[in-house]
């Protein structure tokens, strides 16, 4: 098993494994966006238990990071390396004949991901941290009451946050739309089974990010 | 059919190389592309030219040397199809056709549109075998029962050619169609069972030292196939090469 980072096949399995975790959180703060279209109490209550759950932010967090870490300099590291088996390009190339645009292009769809997610973390992580366990405000209130839903309503003001939060999910179902399937090749799942994932794929990889949208656009007109 | 070639022209591994315009007139459209290029040729000769070098040899579709990458796809424009067995018919009269070397750090040209595929030969010898005990007690190896989806599906596998047409189409000259090809042929028959632990490790480990990319499954390879060898057999590759890494 050692050393296995360092086939072409081992770096390619640990791609997926940490795209396929990726895709599970991604599930996960969905359902937990949903809930404040429906209900601030709850999203607030939920919001709460995930930002002070030891296990959520000492164990899952870290790991969360680390996948994240792993996923996009890995993907830096294979595009690195497969530039470099090809020194001299085609002068004409026809790749549409045979492959999607997502497929071919996955590190940029990948780069734009990783730019909404700077913002993200600049907009949501980092104040998060700050008041947690740098001012050491545990509380999760503000003026006698949970700050959670009022502090993502007052993001979703701005048009242009809105606006960059949508093109970023539009590149991630772009992303998904060939990775998520590429994921279970990639760990070796080709078979009479998986034949029927493949519209599951391309149901998740469109209605998933296009939920994300739909939320971040319900708080921009319903401020 | 008259047209316009945009040939590339590389006097040796060490020459830079480049594309040169050249024109063929009367070209049949029966005629397949690698009589187009004898066309061209012979009056390449008679006009005291040095003629194109291409690969070819059986010219029935079955060998893999037309190593030529033709308007932009492995092969040509044609599916299931080697670049013999592709016609002028694909294409329409006053056409400007791009006809360049199948292009990967592992296959470096040699001559114009030779490219040098040693590294697939190296890789075989890493391990796309069986060791049989040739001294007279050889068992028939059809005297061993094997179901028939697995003989179907190794028989699949063995039909590759390793033309390279799967590196040449691949976005990163990864070699992953031909070397799972290989691994699957005999992982699937009891025969090749035996060394399928080693012969996976090595040829995967050879694959990665000839510089070959990884795949990221565009499934460009198996589209540019001319052989139709499916992505299936990555995925067994993919699980061959992780039930060996585990077992050490
Ligand atoms: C942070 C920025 C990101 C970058 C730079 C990035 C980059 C990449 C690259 C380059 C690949 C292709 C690797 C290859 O096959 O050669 C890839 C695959 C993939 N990515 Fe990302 N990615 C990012 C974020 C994400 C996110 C947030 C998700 C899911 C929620 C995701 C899911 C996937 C999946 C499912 C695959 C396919 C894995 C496979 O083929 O085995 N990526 N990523």
């Amino acid at each position: 098993m050692s050393g296995i980072l360092n086939s072409s096949i081992g770096r390619k399995f640990a791609m997926a494994l940490s795209a396929l975790f990726l895709m599970i959180f991604l599930l996960q703060h969905f359902a937990i966006n949903l809930m404040s279209v429906f209900s601030a109490d709850t999203f607030n209550e939920v919001s709460h238990f995930m930002g002070t759950n030891w296990l959520i932010q000492f164990v899952m967090q870290p790991i969360l990071m680390f996948g994240v870490l792993f996923h996009f300099i890995m993907g830096f590291v294979l595009e690195i390396r497969n530039r470099k088996a090809r020194h001299i390009s085609y002068a004409k190339n026809n790749g549409a004949a045979n492959s999607t645009w997502m497929s071919r292009n996955m590190i940029y769809s990948g780069l734009f991901i990783l730019i909404f997610l700077i913002i993200h973390f600049l907009d949501f992580w980092f104040p998060e941290i700050n008041t947690k366990y740098i001012i050491g405000d545990m509380s999760g209130m503000h003026d006698g009451e949970f700050r959670y839903f009022h502090e993502l309503q007052e993001k979703f003001v701005p048009i242009w946050r809105v606006a960059l939060y949508c093109i970023g999910f539009v590149f991630l179902a772009l992303h998904l739309l060939h990775g998520f399937n590429s994921a279970f090749q990639s760990v070796g799942a080709n078979n009479k089974y998986t034949k029927g994932l493949k519209g599951f794929g391309k149901a998740y990889a469109i209605l998933i990010p296009l939920g994300f949208i739909v939320i971040a656009l319900f708080h921009h007109f319903n401020h | 059919m008259n047209l316009t070639l945009k040939i590339w022209r590389q006097k040796n591994a060490k020459d830079k190389g480049g594309l040169v315009d050249y024109k063929v007139n009367d070209v049949s459209p029966d005629m397949s592309f690698l009589e187009m290029l004898d066309v061209l040729n012979e009056d390449l000769i008679n006009k005291d030219e040095e003629p194109v070098a291409f690969d070819h040899d059986c010219r029935e579709g079955i060998c893999g040397m037309c190593s030529l990458y033709i308007n932009g796809e492995a092969h040509g424009p044609d599916r299931g199809v080697t670049t013999c067995q592709l016609h002028m018919r694909m294409f329409k009269d006053g056409d400007t056709i791009y006809i360049e070397p199948f292009r990967a750090a592992a296959f470096p040209v040699i001559k114009d549109l030779i490219v040098d595929r040693t590294s697939f030969d190296r890789i075989q010898h890493a391990g796309g075998f069986i060791s049989v005990n040739t001294s007279g007690n050889t068992i028939d190896a059809n005297a061993i029962p094997i179901n028939k989806h697995d003989a179907d599906t190794a028989f699949d596998a063995a039909t590759c050619i390793g033309c390279g047409a799967c590196v040449a189409s691949c976005k990163n000259s990864s070699a992953m169609l031909f070397v799972s090809a290989k691994v699957s042929q005999f992982a699937l028959l009891p025969q090749g069972k035996i060394e399928a632990t080693d012969r996976v490790l090595n040829m995967v480990k050879q694959m990665d030292d000839e510089g070959f990319g990884n795949c990221t499954n565009t499934g460009a390879c198996e589209v540019e196939c001319p052989k139709g060898i499916s992505l299936e057999n990555i995925a067994r590759m993919n699980r061959e090469y992780l039930k060996a890494s585990l077992k050490g």
